[in-house]
């Protein structure tokens, strides 16, 4: 079996999914390479990758035309059985667009790959990741696979691969890069508090939210939410956690009223007591909480708020 | 001008979960349905470039069953101008493009916009697979487009981590829409009932292949799951302050 990772790259660094997805490669057994598109070939040598394939192109940052080229280019000369790619933001821009192109296997928000002789077998959530499925492929045709960012253990040790070079020319693209902005700025850092209180769409209304920010003072708590009481504007952008927001690793994470989505999931997971409050038994928060009870958050925080 | 947007029926699962008998889907009696809420996000888009520009007209199209028809129905009630359904099952996003992609490819559009990812299962693949079916330029997690309604239009793509990239895309392109973006009006209750009396076009289509196949579908493994905090939310509210203090010593 021979696998393409594709390494992802973000201002000259990097990014961590892509030693990820090199363990991934891995444990699948068979040839690694892994390919950087990119103006230079930056170090992606670890333990277990066989080949590193540089892909020179004059864009250094990603732009999903340069990438789809370059990934066609690879297929079709390295004729990989599986491709691996990250489930990040960079990855929705190119590789479903490739898989419709070429015909291939697919599948998105993978968090587990295992060999069955010489068909993959893949697992991935459905239905607000309450439900897990196991997916087979069409035989004959190479599988593109994008995983879940920190599924996966990141491959560490320094590697011996050999360096190629594959040329693809110069591309046009028609999304160009112009320039990057930060978005999270505002008057807190809750990637260093010891304590969240973390709340979701659970709360239902703006209302509710003083309440909880008075209980989160009382508790000694600094205020976290998910994207949706930032999509409606309720609380700043830097409160965020997850993946568009931040990642946070708190003594203790509290979680009123949030789900678990997948992209919640990746910000907070990592916090050493996770403790979810939520009227759904099924909520996936549940999977990766320590302590959880199913119970409604403002019978919960009224009688939090009388105890100190 | 022409907007085409491809919006969802989505499936919600409750509180509780049977399999239906060959075990790869869940029983439908234990699934609601509703509007994707990236959907809501891109139809609200179309309709706010139409406040701005004039001579839009706004396309909704979806894939699925006749229960489906209710995602278009809330589209027209927000104000889109006409629906269109492909008769046909959504698999896989590849195949589900490829149903789109005809219907789409005959309405000649000048901008398609789609969600950037169906909230039932979460495969931030359907718009950018639909892209590549019609030969258009893409950018995938749109949190603004500033766009004259010729020329390259520019949009800010959202990152990882609170960063986001400003993007300068050429037309017609398909361009997946992230929540936050604006929030979607509601629609009134005449504007709903006047929506039910709308007619919607249905065609057909030929999805292919899917590019999966679903196995076996299953409640998650639990034994790794929470220890369950019970007896009421007074004891609930000490048992977690208890755990609190401890962890925080
Ligand atoms: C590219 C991308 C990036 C994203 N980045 C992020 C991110 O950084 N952070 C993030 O959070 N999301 C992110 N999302 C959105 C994510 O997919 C989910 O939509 C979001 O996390 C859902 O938030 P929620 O859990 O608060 O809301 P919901 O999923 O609506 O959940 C609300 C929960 O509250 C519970 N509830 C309701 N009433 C009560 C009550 N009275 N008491 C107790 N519980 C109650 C419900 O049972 C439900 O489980 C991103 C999505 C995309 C596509
Ligand atoms: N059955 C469908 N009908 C119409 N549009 C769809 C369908 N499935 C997905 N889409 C579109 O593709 C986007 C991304 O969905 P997905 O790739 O399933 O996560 C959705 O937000 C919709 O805009």
């Amino acid at each position: 079996m021979s696998v393409l990772v594709v390494a992802e790259h973000l201002q000259g660094r990097v990014r961590g999914v892509t030693f990820e997805l090199v363990t991934a490669a891995r444990a699948l057994g068979g040839t690694v390479a892994v390919a950087v598109i990119g103006p230079d070939a930056l170090d992606v040598d670890r333990e277990g990758v066989d080949e590193i394939v540089h892909v020179p192109v004059e864009q250094a940052e990603f732009e999903n035309d340069v990438y789809q080229r370059a990934l066609e280019a690879l297929i079709a000369e390295r004729q990989p059985e599986v491709v691996l790619l990250g489930f990040t933001v960079n990855s929705m821009g190119y590789a479903a667009a490739v898989a419709a192109k070429l015909g291939l296997g697919f599948a998105s928000d993978v968090f587990a790959v295992a060999r069955d002789g010489d068909s993959i077998r893949a697992t991935r959530a459905f239905y607000g990741a309450k439900v897990h499925a196991e997916l087979e492929f069409p035989p004959g045709k190479p599988v593109l696979l994008l995983l879940r960012p920190t599924a996966w253990p990141p491959a560490e040790d320094q590697g011996s691969a050999t360096v190629a070079e594959l040329d693809v020319g110069s591309v046009a693209s028609r999304a160009r890069h112009r320039g990057f902005q930060e978005v999270a700025r505002g008057d807190v850092d809750i990637t260093t508090a010891d304590f969240l209180l973390s709340i979701g769409r659970g709360v239902g209304e703006q209302d509710n939210i003083a309440m909880l920010e008075e209980l989160s003072e009382k508790l000694g708590a600094t205020l976290a939410v998910s994207r949706p009481i930032v999509d409606a504007g309720w609380m700043p952008n830097a409160r965020q956690v997850g993946q568009s927001g931040k990642t946070v690793k708190p003594k203790v994470y509290l979680a009123f009223g949030i789900s678990g989505a997948v992209q919640h999931l990746a910000g907070m997971k990592g916090s050493e007591t996770i403790i979810a409050v939520n009227t759904d038994p099924e909520a996936a928060i549940f999977d990766v909480a320590h302590y959880g009870a199913v119970a409604d958050l403002f019978e919960v925080a009224d009688e939090l708020a009388k105890l100190v | 001008m022409r907007v085409v947007v491809a919006v969802k029926q989505i499936k919600v699962l409750g509180d509780e979960v049977e399999f239906v008998a060959d075990g790869r889907d869940v029983d439908p009696d234990f699934l609601d349905r509703g509007l994707n809420e990236w959907d809501a996000c891109a139809t609200e888009e179309a309709i706010r470039l139409r406040e701005r520009l004039g001579e839009v007209e706004v396309v909704v199209l979806t894939v699925g069953d006749r229960g489906s028809e209710a995602a278009l129905r809330r589209c027209l009630a927000m104000g889109a101008d006409r629906a269109i359904r492909v008769d046909a099952e959504p698999l896989d996003p590849i195949s589900t493009a490829r149903a789109l992609a005809g219907a789409a490819a005959f309405e000649s559009p000048d901008l398609v916009l789609t969600g950037v990812q169906s909230a039932d299962s979460v495969q931030g693949s359907t718009g950018v697979a639909l892209a590549e079916l019609l030969g258009l330029p893409r950018v995938a997690v749109v949190t603004k487009l500033d766009w004259s309604g010729s020329g390259p239009a520019t949009v800010s793509r959202e990152l990882e981590g609170g960063l986001a990239e400003v993007v300068e895309v050429d037309t017609p392109a398909v361009l997946t829409i992230q929540t936050g973006i604006n929030e979607p009006r509601y629609a009134n209750l005449r504007a709903i009932k006047q929506a039910e009396q709308r007619e919607i076009a249905i065609v057909d289509a030929e999805p292919g292949e899917p590019a999966y196949r679903i196995r076996r579908m299953f409640s998650p493994p639990r034994g790794a799951g929470a220890e369950i905090l019970d007896g009421g939310p007074a004891e609930v509210a000490r048992r977690i302050l208890e755990l609190v203090r401890e962890r925080l010593a």
